[in-house]
């Protein structure tokens, strides 16, 4: 027992400091204020420097701001197209082509990045050049691209919520006499909200942060931010993009906080209420 | 009424003018599967109709098509002399009362049970009260607010009738509306869903599995198997006198020999029993000609247990045989006895225990005698 402990333990640490020493110390450098990224300048150091110049560049801005529009965007279309996939995956029984489209709608999840971003240019350019549409590369085909991968990932999620789904909830809400689009709006979809809202976090952490896709449906004046970081880096790490990357991380961190906190709390209060249900029976 | 299963199955020929809701031949296949199978059957307005009958038995895809969420693969379904045949569950005159009660987990009582109003276009005021009164009537009054998780299983029972209930629908499905609940509640609901249903005057069709509580629901009951409604009738006709070895042994339970007729007499047949070892005189008229195969059943209650033989009157050879008890169960208000009669069958037989340590007991491995009067047995053909 004794040495299980100890090798828990071991285990805890090492995994921790594999998954946070690298962003701790970007973290740690981002307050530097040399301007070369790998020596400490400890006479001025910590330093906002980098988060000052920061709020100036107006390249890494334009590209946050365009990377927050696509991703608002395609987390959106992909939310409402991958609820009706997941619908019509678990509801409607056998039909014509439910292998076809359950084997389309996962493909993205296991396909290269690189084809899909090589073949989605491809539909592009052929489109442009059949239909006229979209007129040449960037933000319209970068939010197309996202909208794709992501979607897949959302009919996942919702897949599985509505697995798990009583169909009698929407049969007694029909026989209460609620047609079948309302009893959607009233029942079906407050009932999957959480795995829609989860969805749609995952489709815009996923859209916010993609490079590979981006790179090949990007065109000049496109610049996501995930873009721009990389080929900064391509000339040397500079020091604003470890700032620019802490208050990535920082915002993140917020979030999941907040989530978490917010779902152990309904958590808590869904057992006390089945407690004094419990009770209730005796 | 005695109903007959072949009276049930031709309705059009002998239309019953008080039938409310109406079957005509319905069948439903699921692929090859047969779910229900040319079903006839008229239900009486205001009436406690329970299909009873074990799993796949097609009592449920029944109850299903009378709602409107299975549509009958041939045949017809009226309700009030409608054909329901193109018309969708949320505008049938129907309510239901589902088997896992479906509350809707995300709204409070009181929103779960005005849901049905809601849809219907009333006023707020209108729907308050009417949400209220029902409340009180399944005497749920205070707990409006709560969300199902809140509830005990009996309080989510009684939501799920109030919220079937509100609209006033002329017939209530109920799916096994007891079967979630424990002993002591079941008993004590089912007699308060027998006053609802009198104070309402709606129509009750029941599905359950349960014969005890098909036989206190139902003033009727409809005995299924294998998507045929083998008999209908009230629980004592269907008790007393089953249609069919399967009936009889599906309710209760009951002691069955194979025989063959050998006399019969006006208003009586006398059965040779190679199994029992004796002859029964069953004082019944049973339309079989002499050597024909039939069983007999004797209930376990109707058989009288004594140490010595029966009065020189019964003849000895006839109405009784000897044995030895086995087994003893004792239940508190009756006793099992698990018989050996001579011929090596076992006999179930039980007493109820009506006096208190007065006589001897019983004891196991006792020689006794077994006897049943004349209009005990029940003569089947089929």
């Amino acid at each position: 027992m004794r040495s299980q402990g100890w090798f828990a333990r071991g285990a805890l640490v090492l995994g921790l400091v594999f998954l946070y020493v690298p962003i701790i110390s970007m973290i740690v450098f981002s307050f530097n204020y040399s301007r070369l990224v790998t020596v400490w300048d400890s006479a001025r150091s910590p330093s906002f420097r980098w988060y000052a110049a920061l709020v100036h560049n107006q390249q890494i801005l334009g590209a946050a701001w365009l990377s927050i529009r696509i991703a608002l965007v395609s987390a959106t279309a992909a939310v409402v197209l991958g609820t009706l996939a997941g619908m019509a995956l678990t509801r409607f029984g056998r039909f014509r082509g439910r292998m076809l489209l359950a084997g389309m709608t996962t493909a993205p999840l296991v396909m290269p990045e690189v084809i899909t971003g090589l073949s989605l240019l491809l539909l592009f350019v052929a489109m442009a050049q059949l239909v006229g549409w979209p007129r040449g590369v960037g933000a319209v085909t970068i939010t197309l691209a996202h909208i794709t991968f992501c979607m897949a990932y959302v009919t996942v999620v919702v897949q599985s919520r509505l697995a798990g789904f009583d169909e009698a909830l929407e049969e007694a809400a029909m026989d209460l006499g609620a047609r079948p689009l309302r009893v959607f709006l009233r029942i079906t979809l407050p009932l999957i909200l959480p795995a829609i809202a989860s969805g749609w976090l995952l489709a815009f952490t996923l859209s916010w942060d993609d490079l590979v896709i981006t790179q090949f449906v990007a065109g000049p004046g496109s610049s996501t931010l995930p873009m721009v970081i990389f080929s900064k880096v391509r000339f040397g790490v500079t020091p604003d993009v470890n700032a620019l990357a802490t208050i990535m991380v920082l915002v993140v961190a917020t979030g999941i906080a907040i989530s978490t906190v917010w779902m152990r709390h309904r958590q808590r209060r869904l057992e006390r209420d089945m407690q004094l249900a419990a009770a209730a029976n005796l | 009424m005695t109903a007959n299963p072949m009276s049930a199955a031709t309705p059009s020929a002998s239309p019953d003018p008080a039938a409310y809701v109406r079957l005509a031949r319905v069948t439903k296949k699921f692929g090859d599967f047969t779910a229900v199978d040319e079903v006839s059957l008229d239900i009486r307005r205001g009436e406690i109709f329970c299909l009873l009958g074990g799993s796949g038995s097609g009592k449920t895809t029944l109850l299903r098509m009378l709602a409107g969420f299975e549509r009958p693969s041939a045949g017809s379904v009226y309700i009030d002399g409608v054909d329901m045949s193109a018309i969708p569950p949320y505008e049938r005159p129907v309510n239901m009362m589902f088997q896992s009660y479906a509350l809707f987990p995300h709204m409070s009582v009181e929103k779960n049970v005005a849901f049905g109003l809601e849809q219907e276009g009333l006023g707020r005021d209108a729907i308050r009260r009417q949400v209220g009164e029902i409340l009180d009537i399944v005497k749920m009054g205070g707990y409006g607010a709560r969300k199902p998780h809140q509830l005990s299983g009996g309080q989510r029972q009684r939501v799920a009738l109030a919220r079937a209930l509100v609209k006033r629908p002329k017939l209530l499905l109920l799916d096994e509306p007891l079967a979630a609940l424990d002993k002591k509640l079941r008993e004590h609901t089912q007699f308060e869903l027998l006053n609802i249903q009198q104070r309402l005057g709606v129509t009750f069709i029941v599905v359950t599995h349960d014969q005890e509580e098909a036989m206190t629901l139902g003033q009727r009951l409809g005995v299924m198997n294998h998507g045929k409604i083998v008999q209908v009738g009230t629980p004592s006709d269907i008790y007393e006198s089953p249609a069919s070895r399967f009936v009889a042994d599906f309710i209760g339970s009951v002691n069955m020999f194979e025989g063959r007729v050998s006399e019969e007499g006006t208003g009586f047949v006398r059965i040779e029993c190679g199994e029992l070892g004796c002859a029964v005189r069953a004082e019944r008229a049973v339309a079989c000609g002499h050597g024909t195969t039939v069983w007999t059943a004797i209930r376990p209650e109707k058989i009288n247990i004594s140490r010595r033989p029966p009065a020189a009157g019964a003849a000895g050879a006839e109405n009784a045989v000897r044995g030895t008890v086995r087994e003893i169960a004792y239940m508190g208000d009756m006793s099992i006895y698990l018989v050996q009669i001579d011929s090596g069958k076992m006999l179930r037989v039980t007493l109820p225990n009506i006096t208190r340590g007065g006589e001897r007991p019983l004891a196991r491995e006792e020689g006794v005698w077994l006897s049943w009067h004349g209009s005990s047995p029940v003569v089947l053909t089929e």
